[in-house]
This record gives structure tokens, C-alpha cells and sequence, in this order.
């Protein structure tokens, strides 16, 4: 016999212990050697989505629709395997932006809306009482039933007076538990480990529980699966069950799972451990297939309890949703179904504390201290320190959520399963999926957009599922739902504009998804996000890409005083005085010496918004940063200032650039000094050696001239001639080296006039004629027919002319010798040819042959024969005329030199 | 090589795949009123694929 005060003192001492586990961990933690960072305790208390409706209200569906409970928990799974892809962002993003609950990530994905956070929070707490109620009602109901042990009569619905009640007495238990776990302190970060401690345990008592009373229905009473599943196959009643698609529609299915794939990212219990109580990102890896695990080992049994119970209780009279505990009961073991109701209670109590401390996270952040911050009548945002008021928000939001819960279960609950309640909660919080999804990967999206979408498929909601669930329930006229506001049929609620047809919980998800993502996408495309929207749009799209927090565009002035003051108003003196100096060992700098820089303010609003929410806290922090109104205009001067700089420096890079060809040039330049002062060397040493050959022949034929005065006159004769040619000789190289010395240096005197280039190499013929009879070598003239006129100086082109003409002779064989003058016309240019049958010149000397006193051959063997610089002189003057002079030859084989003129601009009209 | 890229674009696959095994027409193909080793078809393959896709995924992310 298991008394009613002993099971509650079971009850209550589980609960201490508990208690115990969670100040265990908080001690732990204090001491810095966290127990929830591991993987497995992360997965574990992920596992918190597994409620009482998990635990009871599972195997109630599997009694009527076979495996139609599983999409509920088949969606998470296959969400979990995407945690590392898409839960990791938003737990980069939480942990960037300090941000502490589902409402505030919205709002701060927004543009650091309040108004968007409001209302988020009301969606999340009208959607979630109905799921508290839920526990409330599992609680209370496994309770009655245990109390009539060893009779298995379920609990009369008659009303009884509330302090009557067991659930009241349940709700009040549980507030007071979620106060202790999650509301005793204010923590910047928002962060509870023993919380997290306890949850992780409870969630391997619910397991172990569950997997107990399967083991024991499964073999203790049955021979196991081959048996019980013989009997329910043989059974009329039961063998549907195994076979459910058809009775289970496959749309209704898919839906399930979509449904409960959101509802497992975005429940506020879900965000609250899987986001905010995150310890290290890197757990998610082993979470996604440690959660699926632990998801499959609970449901590992559902079907083989529901197919037991019903078997067992074939004459009907006992709820399907109480078979877990009703099963032990009727088989008379009392110790296990003690357990039982130990791990259902886990599962409530789990999932009633954590979602109670989220939602009332957000009611006190997100709805309560908007407002009073708002309206100055309330004083608040004078007061020197609210941080008690804001923990007494806390703890009545706390207590005001558990009575509602209570409230729902009292006055609409009864007439529902477990798991229809539950998949009305569901349904609301998946209405956060398009706003969250959009705003993880949608730079586009809006404030707009999300507060319109949001509002229609809330509205959506209320009308298509919380509104019937109320007039089933009597609170509202049942005609409502049968026929329609005012008779409206194609109003009717579960059929809305005649969609009829569908489970019920589709219909509105369908409806009311559509009306949500639609309106979010229309709006959002038809607006345009503001700069602050903008920012944040970007800090989160791109939060993985990017390294540290988001770049904040921020103005405005403030002291650290004020900002310590400030903090100090939310958290108490010690936790401000704790932010600032974490703040300043940060940067590194000493505690006394920090300045009002942005960074310390954005890590002030941080640490603030763990306390009050990112909205608020933005208020808060402006409040005191006389921060400039950051509209489009400065937002546009901050970028220009910073295109500026960068202008600058690319200036800057430009410049260097500059400076470093000029230097280039410069050392090049240097280069060419040093090689012209070594050629001016060269050139000097050259031409004294080149000066004194003649000097000495003719000093020598002077010398014997004088030491012997009786020289027959024909030799002295001879020897005068000898001198008088070196001495020609000597002139002549003298001129020649003051003229190519003028010519280089720019200082010759030139007149330029236009000449027939064919007149001038007739005119050089005829001044060469006894040179050319003298040696025997013919001459071939060619001048070609209307040559154009070139723009020259007569005298250095007859120059240049003979010194070519001289050279060919030179060159060629006495008698046989045959030089070819040809002048033609080219392309713009006038060319003329000078071409030998000589002995030519070797490629390699091609180019030397144009330097200074260089001359080809054997210097030992064959007498110069001039003085080595007609060439250069001539090539000089061809160059200063614009034209070019060249040489083509092979050794033995004649050589042409040819030079072109460009022709006068006359000229070339004429051709 | 460890490459980040590479694992979430395995995990996206098998999510694909988990939608594939879990959803319609696969799961009709089970439907049926048969048995193995005593169990019923379409109960034994959910879990059986579902413990699939856990060890898979559990190999994909130990990988690096």
C-alpha cells in the first residue's frame, strides 16, 4: 500500500536530492571545475525535450495510431544531425551578443528590437502554458493513480476546490524549485550549471525508468517481442496498430516531423540549454548523434507498452496515457511503479523548471523591464540599484507562469490527450522559424517583415488552435467551432476557407506557417532594412565567417564612472566591478587605467544585456553615453571618413611607389655617370694614342730631316710628302673629335633644310670620283624615280655620305672593287644603301664597329687606315637627323651600310 | 585533413538521406502486416534505420 503523504515525501526528497546536485554543481563550477562540460552531460540535458508527454502521453498515441507517435521525436533527430551546421551559428551569434533567451535573439537579429523581443516573448508564453498545464496534468494524474494502489482507477474528473487539488499543490512545488534552480541569483551570462546538472540527471532517471518498465513489460510479462507482438498481431483490435499509415496520413506525418524539427530548435527549454547554457561549441559535434541515441533508446519501448496495455486492459476503463504506470500497478509491483512515477515526475519537473526560467527570462527582459524602463512614473530608471527588482520580476514571472499553466489545465485541460496539448505549444513556437531561419541566412530580411509575420501566424494560430481548444472546453460557444463564427462555415476554425480534410494540427501549421513566412518575405522585400538592422543583419548572416564580436559603428561620450554606476544599478556593486575588470585583463591594461573607449561600452551593454536583455540594455547604455542618434547621415560620414582614410592610404602606397622609381632611376642614372666618366677615360687615353702615331712619324722624318742636311733631294722630297700627309692626317682627327665632341654634346650648329637626298649622293659621287678612279673601283649609281624630300643638314649628310663612300673603297679589292649607291623610297622614310664587294665584316662586329676608334682587323698587320670615327660621327648625325644607320655583312662577302631618313612632311604627301 | 567543409556537407547528406528513410514513400514500402524474428516490419525498420543514422553520423563527426 503506498500511502498519499508517502509518495509526496518520495517526491519531495527526490527533489531535494536534486537540489543537492545542482548546488553540488554550482559549487563545482564556483570552483572552476565545471561538471556539465562534456559532451554526454550536454546531450543529456538537451534530452529535456523529452517531457511527461514523452513519457505518458507517447504511449497514449501509440494506442490508437501504432508508430504516429514517433515523428515527434524522428523530427529532432534528423535536426540534431544539422546542429553542427545550423545550431552552432545561432550559438556563435548567443554567445557574441550575450544574448540570453529565443525573444532577445530575435529582437537582436532585428535591429535590437524591443518591440520584436515583446512580442516573441507573448508568443512563447500564451503557446508554452498550455504545455505546463500539460505537466501539471501528468503529474497530478499519475499521482491520483498511484495513490489508489494496488487498484488501477483513474482519477475522477469531477472539479474538486483548488487547495484540494494535488496539481495546484504541484504547481506551487514546482515554482518554488524553478526559483531555487533558476532564479536565485542575477548572473550576467545567464548561465545556471546546476541547473543544467539537473536536468542531465533527471534525464537518465526518466530513461532509466522508461527502459525498466519496458524491460519488465516486454519480458517480465510478456516472453518478450516475438510474443507480445504475436498476441497484438492476432488480436482484431490491436494488429491495425502495426500497420497505422492510412489511419496516419503521410502528409500528417511529414508535417509531425517539420513541426517538431522547429519546435526542438526553438522551444525556449531547447534555446535555454542547447544555446544559452552551451559550455564549449564543440560539444554539438558529439550531440547530434548523442541525442538522437537517447531519443531512440525512449521510444525503444513505446509501442510494446501501448500493445501491452492493451492487451492487458482489453475491457477498456483505464486512459492509454497512464499505461506506463497503470502496467507495474496491475501486475503488483509497487517498488517499479514507484520508479516510474519517479522518472514521469523527472520528465515534468525537468521540463517545467527550465522552460519556466526561460520564459521568465524573457517576460522580465523582454516585456516587464521595457515598460518600467519606458514610463518614468514607475522612477526606475533613477534608482540607484534595481538588480532586486529585476530578481523579483524574475521569480514572480516565475510563479505568474506556473499559475497559468495551472489555470489552463484547470479550466481547458481536461478535455484533452497529452499529446494534443502538446502539439498546440508546438505549433506556436514553430511560428519563430521563419523569422530565426531568415534572419540566420537573409541579410534582406526586416523588422518589419519579422513583427508582420510573426503577428500573422500567431493570430493564425490563436484562431485556428487555441480558440477551439477554449470553446471544446466550454469557454466558448462549441457552435464556434462546428459551424463557424456567426454561421461563417467557411470560417470554421478547423477548416478554414473549406480546408477541410486535415489533421488538425496541420491545418493550422500549414496555415499559419504560410501566412507567417509570406507575410515576412513580402514585407521584408518591399521594405528596406535600417542601418541598425543592417549591422546586426550582418553580424549574424556572417558570424561564422567572422572572428570576435560584431564591429560596433558607435559615437558618443561617457566616463568609466558612469558606466561602473550604471552597471552596478543592474547587477550590484561586486558583479560590475567584476565586468570592468574582466573588460580591462582583457585588453590588458590595469584596472584604474581603462578609458570610456567603444569597446568597454559594447562590453558594458553586453554584460548588461545578460541581465536585462539586449533591447533594454541598449536603452540603458544610451542612457548614459549621450550617444549621437546613429541615422543613415552619420552612418554615410563614418563610411566616408573611413573611405577617406583608405584614399589616404592608397595615396600613401602610391607615393611610395614613386619614391622607389626615382630611386631606380636615379641609381641607374648613377650607373651611366660612372660608365661615361670610365668611356670619357677610355676616350681621353684613346685619343692620345690615336694623336701621338702621327706625331711620332712625323717628328721621326723632321728628325732625320735635321741630323741629315745632305739627304738627296727626291728622298727628302718623299720624307717632307710623308710629313705633310701625317700632318693631314693629324687635323684631320683633331677636327674630327672636336666635331663628334660638338655633336654629342648638342652644341653643332645644324641647318636644316629640305634636300633631295638623290641630288646630295650625285653631288658625294662626284667628290669621291678620283678617289674611287685612283683605287680602279666602279661605281653603280640607282636613284630611285620622285623621291621625297628629306629635312636635313646639306653639309653633315655629304659628311656622312663620303665617309661611307671612303670606307667602301677602302674596303675593296684594287681593280675589281665595285661599290652600288641605290636610294629608294620606304614607308615614309628615304633609304640609302651603300653596298661593297669587300671584305665585310664579321656579325659580331656589327655594333662595335660604331665605337670610337675602333677599327676592325688586325691592328699589328694592317696599317690603319683611318681614324675610327667617321662611323660613330656618321651614326651620330643620322640619329640627330631622326633617322637610323646600320650594317648588314658577313666576313668575305661585301658589306651595305644603309641609313634612312624620315621624309619631310611635304615629301610624304607627295608620295 | 581536417576540413570543416567537408563534414558539414556529410552531415547535410545524411540529413537528406534522413529524410528520404523517414518520410513517405519509403515508409510505405514497410507498411505491410509482416514480421521479422517477431517483431513487425515497419517497427523493426524505423529503429533499425534511425540506429543507422545515428552510427553515421557519429562517424562523420568523430572523423576529425
Amino acid at each position: 500500500m503506498l500511502h498519499t503523504w508517502a509518495i509526496a515525501a518520495v517526491s519531495l526528497a527526490y527533489l531535494g536530492a536534486l537540489f543537492g546536485i545542482a548546488y553540488w554543481a554550482d559549487r563545482r563550477a564556483a570552483a572552476g571545475r565545471s561538471v556539465i562540460a562534456n559532451p554526454l552531460v550536454y546531450a543529456l540535458s538537451l534530452s529535456v525535450y523529452a517531457t511527461s508527454w514523452t513519457f505518458y502521453g507517447s504511449v497514449g498515441r501509440a494506442a490508437s495510431d501504432g508508430v504516429g507517435f514517433l515523428p515527434i521525436y524522428i523530427g529532432p533527430m534528423l535536426a540534431a544531425v544539422l546542429f553542427w551546421v545550423v545550431l552552432r551559428k545561432i550559438v556563435r551569434i548567443s554567445k557574441a551578443n550575450r544574448i540570453t533567451s529565443i525573444a532577445d535573439f530575435v529582437g537582436s537579429r532585428y535591429g535590437k528590437s524591443g518591440l520584436l523581443a515583446g512580442l516573441v516573448t507573448v508568443i512563447a508564453v500564451v503557446g508554452i502554458v498550455p504545455y505546463i498545464s500539460l505537466q501539471l496534468k501528468a503529474v497530478s494524474a499519475s499521482f491520483g493513480l498511484l495513490t489508489r494502489y494496488p487498484d488501477v482507477i483513474a482519477p475522477s474528473h469531477a472539479m474538486v476546490p483548488i487547495l484540494a487539488d494535488n496539481a495546484f499543490w504541484v504547481a506551487i512545488a514546482l515554482a518554488a524549485f524553478a526559483i531555487l534552480f533558476g532564479a536565485r541569483h542575477l548572473d550576467a551570462a545567464e548561465r545556471h550549471e546546476g541547473l543544467v546538472a539537473a536536468v542531465a540527471f533527471e534525464s537518465l532517471v526518466k530513461l532509466a525508468a522508461f527502459l525498466a518498465v519496458g524491460f519488465f513489460v516486454t519480458f517480465g510479462m510478456f516472453g518478450g517481442f516475438g510474443e507480445l507482438f504475436g498476441q497484438a498481431a492476432a488480436s482484431e483490435r490491436i494488429a491495425p496498430l502495426l500497420v497505422p499509415f492510412g489511419k496516419v496520413g503521410y502528409a500528417d506525418w511529414m508535417w509531425l516531423v517539420v513541426l517538431s524539427m522547429f519546435a526542438v530548435l526553438f522551444l525556449p527549454r531547447q534555446f535555454q540549454v542547447a544555446v544559452v547554457e552551451n559550455v564549449d561549441e564543440d560539444h554539438l559535434r558529439q550531440a547530434s548523434w548523442m541525442f538522437p541515441a537517447y531519443l531512440l533508446a525512449i521510444n525503444l519501448f513505446v509501442l510494446p507498452i501501448a500493445v501491452a496495455g492493451l492487451i492487458r486492459f482489453s475491457g477498456g476503463g483505464v486512459d492509454a496515457d497512464t499505461f506506463v504506470l497503470a502496467l507495474p500497478m496491475a501486475e503488483g509491483h509497487q517498488w517499479l511503479a514507484l520508479f516510474v512515477f519517479l522518472g514521469g515526475l523527472s520528465a515534468a519537473t525537468g521540463m517545467v523548471i527550465v522552460e519556466t526560467v526561460a520564459l521568465s527570462t524573457m517576460v522580465a527582459n523582454d516585456l516587464v523591464m521595457p515598460l518600467l524602463l519606458r514610463y518614468r512614473a514607475f522612477g526606475l530608471a533613477r534608482r540607484a540599484d534595481v538588480s532586486g527588482i529585476l530578481l523579483a520580476i524574475r521569480r514572480g514571472a516565475i510563479v505568474a507562469i506556473l499559475l497559468l499553466g495551472y489555470g489552463y489545465f484547470r479550466f481547458a485541460g481536461e478535455a484533452y490527450a497529452l499529446v494534443a496539448i502538446g502539439l498546440i505549444s508546438f505549433a506556436a513556437v514553430a511560428q519563430f522559424a521563419p523569422a530565426i531561419l531568415g534572419g540566420l541566412y537573409w541579410k534582406g530580411a526586416t523588422r518589419a517583415g519579422a513583427l508582420a509575420g510573426l503577428s500573422a501566424g500567431f493570430a493564425v494560430w490563436l484562431y485556428t488552435l487555441l480558440l477551439p481548444s477554449l470553446a471544446r472546453s466550454g469557454w466558448i460557444p462549441p457552435g464556434f467551432v462546428e459551424h463557424g463564427p456567426w454561421g461563417a462555415e467557411w470560417l470554421k476554425p478547423y477548416a478554414l476557407f473549406g480546408l477541410a480534410g486535415l489533421d488538425t494540427i496541420t491545418h493550422s501549421l500549414l496555415l499559419s506557417l504560410l501566412a507567417n513566412a509570406g507575410t515576412y518575405v513580402v514585407v521584408s522585400v518591399l521594405g528596406r532594412p535600417g542601418p541598425a538592422e543592417q549591422a546586426q543583419a550582418i553580424a549574424f548572416v556572417d558570424a561564422m565567417r567572422r572572428e570576435g564580436g560584431p564591429v560596433r559603428i558607435w559615437r558618443g561620450e561617457t566616463t568609466v564612472d558612469e558606466l561602473r554606476a550604471l552597471l552596478a544599478r543592474f547587477l550590484g556593486r561586486s558583479r560590475a566591478d567584476d565586468a570592468l575588470a574582466e573588460y580591462a585583463r582583457s585588453r590588458g591594461v590595469a584596472g584604474d587605467a581603462l578609458s570610456a573607449e567603444p569597446g568597454l561600452v559594447e562590453h558594458a551593454e553586453r554584460s548588461l544585456a545578460g541581465a536585462i536583455g539586449s533591447a533594454s540594455a541598449r536603452v540603458m547604455v544610451a542612457s548614459v553615453v549621450r550617444e549621437e542618434a546613429l541615422g543613415l547621415e552619420q552612418v554615410m560620414d563614418i563610411l566616408d571618413e573611413t573611405s577617406q582614410v583608405i584614399a589616404y592610404s592608397r595615396e600613401l602606397e602610391d607615393k611610395k611607389l614613386a619614391l622607389e622609381a626615382a630611386t631606380a632611376e636615379l641609381r641607374a642614372a648613377n650607373e651611366r655617370l660612372r660608365e661615361l666618366d670610365r668611356m670619357k677615360d677610355d676616350f681621353v687615353s684613346t685619343v692620345s694614342h690615336e694623336l701621338r702615331t702621327p706625331l711620332t712619324s712625323i717628328r721621326a722624318f723632321a728628325e732625320i730631316l735635321a741630323d741629315n742636311p745632305d739627304t738627296p733631294a727626291d728622298k727628302r722630297q718623299k720624307f717632307i710628302g710623308v710629313i705633310l700627309k701625317e700632318t693631314e692626317r693629324l687635323t684631320r682627327l683633331i677636327n674630327q673629335i672636336l666635331d663628334l665632341a660638338k655633336i654629342e654634346s648638342g652644341r653643332a650648329e645644324w641647318h636644316t633644310e629640305a634636300l633631295d637626298l638623290g641630288e646630295l649622293v650625285r653631288e658625294a659621287e662626284t667628290a669621291t670620283d678620283a678617289l674611287f678612279r685612283e683605287k680602279g673601283v666602279r661605281l653603280a649609281t640607282e636613284v630611285a624615280e620622285r623621291l621625297p624630300k628629306v629635312d636635313a643638314d646639306r653639309d653633315r649628310l655629304m659628311q656622312v655620305m663620303l665617309n661611307l663612300l671612303s670606307n667602301a673603297v677602302k674596303f675593296c679589292g684594287r681593280e675589281t672593287g665595285l661599290v652600288r649607291v641605290r636610294v629608294t623610297a620606304e614607308a615614309g622614310r628615304v633609304r640609302v644603301d651603300v653596298a661593297d664587294n669587300g671584305v665585310g665584316v664579321a656579325p659580331e662586329h656589327h655594333e662595335r664597329i660604331f665605337e670610337r676608334f675602333r677599327q676592325v682587323g688586325d691592328t699589328l698587320t694592317d696599317r690603319p687606315q683611318g681614324t675610327g670615327l667617321g662611323l660613330p660621327i656618321s651614326r651620330q648625325i643620322v640619329r640627330h637627323l631622326g633617322g637610323e644607320l646600320w650594317i648588314e655583312s658577313e666576313a668575305g662577302r661585301g658589306a651595305t651600310f644603309s641609313f634612312a631618313l624620315p621624309a619631310a612632311a611635304a615629301g610624304r604627301h607627295e608620295t | 585533413m581536417h576540413d570543416p567543409s567537408a563534414t558539414r556537407a556529410r552531415l547535410v547528406a545524411l540529413f537528406l538521406l534522413g529524410a528520404v528513410l523517414f518520410g513517405y514513400p519509403v515508409l510505405a514500402v514497410f507498411n505491410v502486416p509482416a514480421s521479422v524474428f517477431g517483431v513487425p516490419v515497419l517497427y523493426a525498420y524505423l529503429f533499425t534505420a534511425w540506429a543507422a543514422l545515428v552510427v553515421l553520423v557519429a562517424i562523420v563527426v568523430r572523423r576529425d
